[in-house]
């Protein structure tokens, strides 16, 4: 379409995820070649994902050897609370992005030695907006909200939870402490995301987390070991 | 800000069409965000401000088409609904539904541009 000004109209029609999309879909077939679970957790800063990939590595790493790749703005403090229990962990520091994308990922893998790895955890940015439109390239996306952050959190930040394949309510030692209505946070939850399994588990006290480790047992793909 | 890095890549998409086509100047972008995108329509405007600068977008215009969520639930699976989201509520049962056909996109549909 030429108009006499010389202005033309150029349709596109093109996805401005379109490249990370693209990135995140070679970490997917890489993942998957090597029969590894890449799990992506979300959620607000605080919320304790680092608590429950210490957790989670002190119990399953022998049997599921597994690393994490932790994005952060700043600090490897991360990497090193998560370094203890012999597991390799990348840290990304994003500086003043607020989320991983799949390139940040996918150069995070080129240290790992994929071929020994059952599970890639992707530790997330803690952000419940800005991380939820990336995809990372994960077979499972796993939000996390405490019982601290109150029962509407999903209502008021449903990105998170929406996308996820399963939800995980953590800090559960503290519900009765901070007054946590369960039934409330639960109906919440199913709303924004009917279709997602819910878990509550607690890092400190292990309630809950045997239901976590046999989550993951059960998404781990069939093996072809090709990196 | 996540919207800062999105239209990062709108307009690099935009400014490779526009040189692919001999294109001098970017006289519009128009950009379609559906209600799940997860994206802010004015901080979009914002970003846009600050990054056109420099480029052959500079001083052009943005216009945003936002796209309701479209789902569907299994109690009438032939029929579409559309919704603001993010809890989507079937009009028929009200029950939530986990179906959701369309809503989060964040498309770059097309441009105007000046060529010489």
């Amino acid at each position: 379409m030429i108009s006499p000004a010389g202005i033309r109209t150029i349709s596109i029609q093109e996805a401005v995820h379109g490249k990370n999309l693209a990135v995140a879909h070679e970490n997917r077939e890489r993942f998957g070649r090597c029969g590894i679970l890449a799990a992506n957790l979300l959620s607000s800063p605080g919320a304790g994902k680092t608590a429950l990939l210490e957790a989670t590595l002190r119990d399953t790493h022998v049997s599921m050897p597994s690393a994490v790749i932790v994005g952060d703005l700043q600090t490897d403090n991360d990497a090193r609370r998560l370094g203890r229990w012999g597991a390799t962990a990348i840290q990304v520091t994003t500086g003043d992005i607020c989320h991983l994308d799949a390139g940040m990922v996918q150069r995070a893998m080129a240290e790992l030695d994929l071929s020994s790895l059952s599970v890639v955890y992707l530790e997330n940015v803690g952000n419940l907006v800005c991380p939820t439109s990336f995809d990372l390239g994960e077979s499972l996306r796993v939000a996390l909200v405490s019982v601290t952050e109150g029962e509407d959190k999903p209502l008021k930040y449903p990105g998170a939870f929406k996308w996820a394949d399963l939800i995980l309510v953590t800090k559960i030692d503290l519900a009765a402490a901070v007054g946590f209505d369960r039934d409330t946070a639960i109906t919440n939850l199913k709303r924004v995301s009917p279709a997602a399994r819910i878990l509550e588990v607690s890092s400190r006290s292990g309630a809950g987390m045997e239901q976590w480790y046999e989550t993951l047992r059960g998404r781990l793909p069939a093996r072809e070991r090709k990196p | 800000m996540h919207e800062l890095s999105l239209m990062e890549s709108a307009l690099r998409i935009a400014t490779e069409h526009a040189a692919a086509s001999g294109a001098t100047r970017i006289v519009s972008l128009t950009l379609r965000v559906g209600a799940l995108s997860g994206v802010v329509p004015e901080a979009l405007e914002f970003a846009f401000d600050v990054l056109r600068e420099g480029t052959a977008a500079e001083g052009a215009e943005l216009h945003i088409q936002q796209e309701p969520v479209r789902a569907r639930c299994p109690c009438s699976p032939d029929e579409l609904f559309e919704t603001s989201g993010p809890v989507c509520l079937c009009p028929r049962c009200s029950e939530p539904t986990a179906d959701i056909v369309a809503g989060r996109e964040m498309d770059l549909v097309s441009m105007e541009v000046e060529t010489p």
